[in-house]
């Protein structure tokens, strides 16, 4: 059970991460925060991929689906992402 | 066999992704954090291809191209106003994966599915397919393929609960008998029925903490995922995910004035509508686009309070032509962005972003309260419950204690409505009569165009 314990530190410790990272986000860029989350939680894609490329039939068409889901989260939360973070702008104000 | 490269490249990954997420504090280091987090993904897949024993490579490229091809299509045309549907159904397609992944893992390694691996398993498929029916509920709503408003039921919470329970009895027993093909599939197919009960009952105005909930749970997933095959960078990025979900999720139930437990169960509903106060014909101060343009022209600082209505209306863009306006005759304007105001965290920074105004004008409920006596004019476009004085002072209100900004504190206010109906809560507002409030009755965007003509024609 070596592994698992591992895993359950690490859970745990990203959990820690994780809060006192986002804690300090800005509320301003809530939404682009849920974006890129989104994206990077889109790393399931590394799961999805080593099921499609397998030599099992049933695994290759699950993989399928679930490469196609991760990288439309992927590709389309960083790009989104950016398009937001584009429009937050600081302009110069005369007053 | 330890793969020392693979290991390496999703070490760099974690340490990116963790970087790209600390880039978000401050909107000037935020994209160059999520450059960071861009190459931490390219990383984790690049290393993940070649790391792996791959056997078989075209149903891979079909799913990359067929993704990129749809991500990429989503992102470029959808417009900003859609951007809650989008995230949520983003919600669905992430927990997606991770539920398929489960169940391949259940196919794969049938015979040798240990209690704990089944424990991981069960967590991944569970969390995923609840997200994934719960975010396409949501989706439809925001889309409004669904009606919006909350759909409830004689029963509704005894069957929810009595299903909640069913369906982890059956996790138990799977723990314990994690070869059983029919209890899996059974908990699979529940979980999603789940999903959809859990936000039927929930209206558009609570969005937000579903949104954020769902995103929690996403990362959950995909966490669980990482357990189930043994996958460090999955867990820490699904655990970054999970807790960015959770904060968000309790920013939001904080601003609503809801109980955390009441938003972890998903629980949300409806507040009761209590409709027996306040009822009465009460006078109000009706005025026109002149007035209005009379009343800012004399003052030195306005705050604007944008609501959904805002972007029901569309009216971003004009907001910001009038606030360009009253800047160019020297009067300070802010915004006062409530943080439930929308149907997701940050939306309305979001669509005022899209306008061009300025990010340091946006300000949070908290900067502006202190300074709100000092505030010659309050504008209020589009929202109601997260400006309703009686939250602070009316014992009775279901509002009672959510925090909202203090317009009625501001010497005039200046309420732009479709008509006297009341919010989203169905709640009296009495901001409507008091003495220093101005109604400018019209659509949001109709409205705020006459007055930006009127301060042109001077």
């Amino acid at each position: 059970m070596f592994p698992l314990i591992e895993s359950i530190y690490i859970l745990i410790l990203a959990g820690f991460v994780g809060f006192e990272v986002i804690r300090r986000v800005t509320p301003t860029l809530h939404t682009p925060l849920m974006s890129a989350t989104n994206a990077i939680s889109g790393i399931s894609l590394v799961g999805s991929l080593v099921a499609a490329g397998s030599d099992q039939f049933v695994s290759q068409m699950l993989g399928l689906v679930a490469v196609t889901a991760a990288t439309i989260n992927v590709v389309g939360g960083f790009w989104i992402t950016e398009r937001m973070l584009k429009m937050f702008k600081r302009k110069e104000r005369k007053s | 066999m330890v793969n020392y490269s693979l290991e390496i490249t999703y070490i760099a990954a974690s340490v990116l992704f963790i970087m790209g997420l600390k880039g978000l504090s401050h909107p000037e280091s935020a994209r160059r954090g999520m450059h960071y987090a861009e190459v931490g993904m390219l990383l984790a897949v690049v290393g993940t291809l070649l790391g792996n024993n791959i056997i078989t490579w075209e149903w891979i490229v079909v799913g990359i191209v067929v993704g990129s091809a749809i991500g990429s299509a989503m992102a470029i045309f959808m417009p900003m106003t859609a951007m809650p549907q989008r995230i949520a159904l983003s919600h669905a397609f992430g927990a997606l994966a991770a539920v398929l992944v489960g169940i391949n893992e259940f196919v794969v390694k049938h015979e040798e599915i240990t209690s704990g691996l089944m424990g991981a398993l069960g967590f991944e498929v569970l969390f995923g397919a609840l997200t994934v029916t719960g975010s396409l509920m949501a989706f439809g709503k925001l889309q409004e393929l669904v009606k919006s408003a909350p759909i409830t039921y004689k029963g509704q919470n005894f069957v929810n609960i009595t299903l909640f329970f069913i369906t982890i009895g059956m996790f138990v027993y799977l723990i314990f008998n994690p070869h059983d093909t029919v209890v899996f599939y059974s908990m699979i197919g529940l979980s999603f029925l789940i999903g959809i009960f859990l936000v039927l009952p929930i209206g558009g105005a609570d969005m937000p903490v579903v949104i954020s909930l769902m995103n929690s749970y996403a990362g959950l997933a995909a966490a669980a995922t990482g357990f189930a095959i043994d996958n460090k960078v999955l867990i820490i990025a699904g655990s970054l995910d999970g807790s960015s979900g959770f904060i968000l999720s309790i920013i939001m139930s904080k601003a609503m004035n809801r109980s955390f437990t009441n938003v972890l169960f998903g629980a949300v509903g409806t507040p009761q509508v209590d409709t027996s106060t306040l009822h009465q014909e009460r006078p109000i101060t009706k005025i026109g686009v002149e007035d209005a343009k009379f009343i800012l022209e004399q003052s030195d600082r306005v705050v604007v309070v944008p609501g959904y209505g805002m972007a029901v209306a569309q009216a971003q863009h004009t907001v910001r032509e009038l606030s360009d306006e009253l800047e160019k005759r020297g009067t300070k304007v802010e915004f006062a962005i409530h943080p439930v105001a929308g149907r997701m965290p940050g939306h309305m920074n979001v669509l005022l972003a899209e306008a061009d105004v300025s990010y340091d004008q946006l300000l949070e409920m908290e900067m502006i309260n202190p300074t709100m006596d000092t505030v010659d004019v309050a504008i209020v476009i589009g929202a109601n419950d997260v400006v309703n004085p009686a939250a602070r002072t009316d014992k009775g209100s279901p509002i009672y204690g959510m925090p909202i900004i203090d317009v009625d504190k501001a010497k005039t206010v200046i309420v732009m409505k479709r008509s006297m109906a009341t919010g989203f809560a169905g709640i009296e507002n009495p901001l409507f009569y008091e003495s220093n409030t101005k109604m400018l009755f019209g659509d949001a965007k109709k409205v705020l165009q006459e007055l930006v003509a009127e301060f042109n024609k001077s």
